[in-house]
């Protein structure tokens, strides 16, 4: 009686969640799916790893720290942009983006010269 | 020395029941009458289904003194035989058929009856619940009652009394078995009833001490008790899936009967207050006449219980008559009686006082052997008419039965005295501001003659007459009212004042043009006198013809009187609702990857910085790409300072562009 009750209880719980998700705006919703790919792929290159072998460990720890960093840098972003956010509503959109594609610049920068 | 419940039941139909007619009575309280039996023959003339509504329509016509259809009884007697003689019988059943036999007096057998008994006997011992206590102790007293076996008593008597004793509770209450720990005062009353049972039943003499703790257990019992206003007592019921008959109707006539058969067959006072067993008198006299059978049982049985019951007998004071004339010289009589209307000891009624009138004077009433009343005749010399509330005192002459009988300390009773009120001096004139009165007629309210005046708009109408009481006091009656109808149906209505002697009312129709509508024309005088007291009356007293000006153009119409006067509830006209236009909702957009072009500026110049700037972060990753593959850090920090220079011009036109158009949408 109890388990199927928690069950329920999960249910419940995912139900509320996605219809609270969906009423997000959109474009917030695209710079989750960005972190989404983001991260799937440090996955990827983790599994590779895994599989294949550490040699060269630079370029391992390069890929995967560049997956991250773009995602961090993602999640700084829809940090800024969140209408519902009041710390930083005096940041508009356009320079939060302006600051998101400038470290990924330098992040891409360092991430190339590090992989060899 | 053992009472039984059926023994002195069989008294009471033996004493002789007078009937009264009264009126209706405020708050005091009747006791049984003929309109009960009357109600009793037709609630209970149905066919029975079980031996418990057998035995509850018997016993109800039997204490009311109605005569029962004869084949209700036989076929109820070969029901009881019946019963008796099979073996599936059940204990209720058999309860029930001996209770009836001892309504009925039926023939049974010997050998049914030893059959029976030993039945009883095992269910007693056997017996676990208080249901099945209730009913083998039930059996074995009405078998002893009812003579039909000699020398019966119960083994180990003192080991069943405490085994029921076991299932009391410390508030009163008891519960049913040792497993359920339901409880309820319905319960209580039943286990009561079978204690009491035990003790008639048993041989030797039951521990003193255990007696001692039930009749703290009905102590206990009594404090649970709710009250209402007019002093009647009852208890509450409570609710139960397994158990029906929980009301306060059957929870109180379980217990009346439960105390009453203890009382009866312990010795020594259960110390319960009189004021207690009275309320529970009114409570059931209050009652009226029931409309369910099986709560007219339980009322007439518990009446029954309480008029030879060993606690305090009520008594109930009563007036056949709350309204009395004056003028017809009725005096007030006032009966003291049991509850089912049975004569009471001697006893001497007071009139204490009557309450905010001093004055009436202390006095006792006489006492009419021949009709079992006492009678005020005093009243006419001395009280005028109004409604009064009158505070009696009633005094035993064997100052023993104080203890016996219950009664009110004092009865307040609230009492009509009518009369015929008298008008006379009745004038009704009409004015004129020069003249004086132009006409005086004088009115005779007995005869049929109906005056003609005639006025105009600068003239008065006066009335005036004067209102005295059989004892010659001025009178003020709850109201004095003038009306007067035109033609047309229009009325208008005037109260008429009083200047302490005299009534007099004066229209000045100058003043009263407006609201009279400016309708001349013939109008009907009509006064109208009331009060409960008094023989009220409306009269028509003649016609006045009245001369108002002419309507100027904005004067208010009369109210139009509806020719149907049921037109105004016909259907009203039909109200077309408009609902609110739903919102602009925006279409539903599932999750897409793809390009996302929404808010690429449209304008030229925007447009080549936004397309540069696209242009200037593509050429910065392909730079990286180049430096992976081919070039070193240092050419790639030059050509990517240059880059981003370049990109930082363009991204920072181009971003705020974006910025001004959506702060511009945002302020529009």
């Amino acid at each position: 009686m109890g388990r199927s009750s928690t069950v329920k209880e999960t249910q419940a719980l995912f139900q509320s969640l996605r219809s609270a998700y969906a009423a997000t705006p959109n474009n917030l919703k695209i710079i989750d799916v960005y972190v989404g790919f983001a991260v799937l792929t440090a996955v990827i290159q983790v599994v590779y790893m895994a599989v294949v072998g550490s040699f060269p460990f630079n370029s391992f720890l390069s890929g995967v720290l560049s997956c991250i960093g773009t995602a961090v840098l993602a999640v700084c972003l829809r940090i800024q942009v969140n209408k519902d956010n009041k710390e930083f509503k005096d940041v508009a959109p356009e320079r939060a983006f302006a600051d998101f594609i400038l470290c990924n610049l330098v992040l891409h920068l360092v991430i190339m010269n590090f992989m060899g | 020395m053992a009472r039984s419940l059926p023994g002195f039941l069989a008294l009471i139909v033996a004493v002789a029941l007078i009937c009264c007619s009264f009126a209706a009575a405020a708050s005091t309280f009747q006791p049984i009458s003929e309109s009960h039996r009357s109600a009793a023959l037709e609630t209970f003339d149905r066919s029975y289904g079980s031996l418990e509504e057998t035995y509850e329509a018997l016993q109800t016509f039997d204490v009311l003194g109605v005569e029962r259809k004869p084949d209700v009884g036989t076929a109820a007697c070969q029901s009881v035989s019946q019963t008796l003689v099979s073996s599936s019988s059940t204990l209720k059943d058999i309860f029930y058929a001996l209770k009836v036999n001892g309504v009925l007096k039926c023939e049974v057998d010997a050998d049914s009856v030893e059959g029976i008994v030993s039945t009883l006997q095992t269910a007693v011992g056997s017996a676990s619940s208080l249901l099945e206590f209730y009913h083998s102790i039930g059996g074995l007293v009405l078998v002893k009652n009812q003579a039909l076996k000699d020398d019966l008593y119960l083994a180990d008597a003192e080991g069943v009394f405490r085994s029921i004793k076991a299932l009391s509770q410390s508030d009163g209450r008891w519960r049913y078995s040792s497993s359920n720990p339901e409880s309820s005062t319905y319960a209580a009353g039943l286990a009561l009833e079978a204690l009491a049972g035990v003790i008639s039943l048993s041989s030797s003499e039951i521990d003193q001490s255990l007696i001692g703790t039930t009749k703290n257990d009905i102590l206990k019992l009594f404090e649970r008790v709710e009250k209402y206003d007019d002093g009647a007592v009852y208890f509450d019921g409570e609710e139960s899936d397994a158990h029906e008959n929980q009301g306060p109707i059957t929870s109180t006539w379980s217990v009346i009967r439960g105390i009453t058969s203890f009382a009866a067959v312990t010795s020594g006072n259960l110390n319960l207050p009189g004021e207690k067993i009275l309320g529970l008198a009114k409570f059931f006299l209050g009652v009226g006449i029931p409309g369910d059978a099986k709560d007219f049982f339980n009322q007439v049985d518990s009446l029954a219980c309480l008029e030879n019951n060993r606690v305090a007998i009520p008594l109930i004071l009563s007036l056949p008559a709350t309204v009395n004339s004056l003028t017809r010289k009725d005096t007030l009589k006032v009966k003291v009686s049991t509850v089912l209307g049975s004569d009471a000891p001697p006893l001497k009624i007071k009139l204490v006082r009557a309450k905010d009138t001093p004055a009436i004077e202390s006095q006792e009433l006489k006492f009419d052997s021949a009709n079992k009343v006492h009678v005020l005749d005093t009243l006419e010399k001395s009280v005028d008419v109004g409604n009064y509330i009158f505070v009696f005192e009633i005094v035993f002459n064997d100052p023993e039965h104080k203890k016996a009988y219950a009664v009110e300390s004092k009865t307040e009773v609230p009492i009509f005295l009518t009369g015929a009120v008298k008008v006379g001096n009745a004038k009704i004139a009409v004015l004129d501001s020069d003249l004086g009165s132009i006409e005086t007629q004088n009115l005779d309210f007995a005869g049929e003659n109906l005056v003609s005046l005639g006025a105009n708009h600068l003239q008065k109408l006066k009335l005036r007459f004067q209102l005295t009481t059989p004892l010659g006091h001025p009178f003020k009656p709850h109201q004095a009212i003038l009306k007067l109808t035109h033609e047309s149906k229009v009325e208008h209505v005037f109260v008429v004042g009083n200047t302490g002697k005299q009534f007099e009312i004066v229209l000045d129709f100058l003043g009263l043009v407006e609201k009279f509508y400016y309708l001349s024309g013939k109008y009907e005088i009509q006064l109208t006198v009331g009060d409960a007291v008094m023989n009220s009356f409306f009269r028509v007293i003649g016609h006045l013809d009245l001369d108002l000006p002419e309507a100027p153009e904005k004067a208010p119409r009369p109210p139009v009187q509806p020719a149907d006067v049921y037109s105004r509830y016909g259907p009203k006209a039909e109200i077309a609702h408009i609902f609110r236009a739903p919102e602009k909702r925006p279409p539903q957009e599932l999750l897409r990857l793809g390009v996302n072009l929404k808010n690429f500026p449209s304008a030229a110049a925007p447009a080549a910085f936004a397309a540069l700037f696209h242009v200037g972060i593509g050429a910065v990753l392909l730079l990286y790409v180049f430096f992976w593959l081919k070039l070193d850090l240092f050419t790639t920090l030059k050509i990517l300072g240059f880059l981003g220079v370049f990109l930082l011009f363009v991204g920072h036109r181009t971003l705020s562009h974006l910025a001004s158009t959506s702060s511009k949408v945002k302020s529009a």
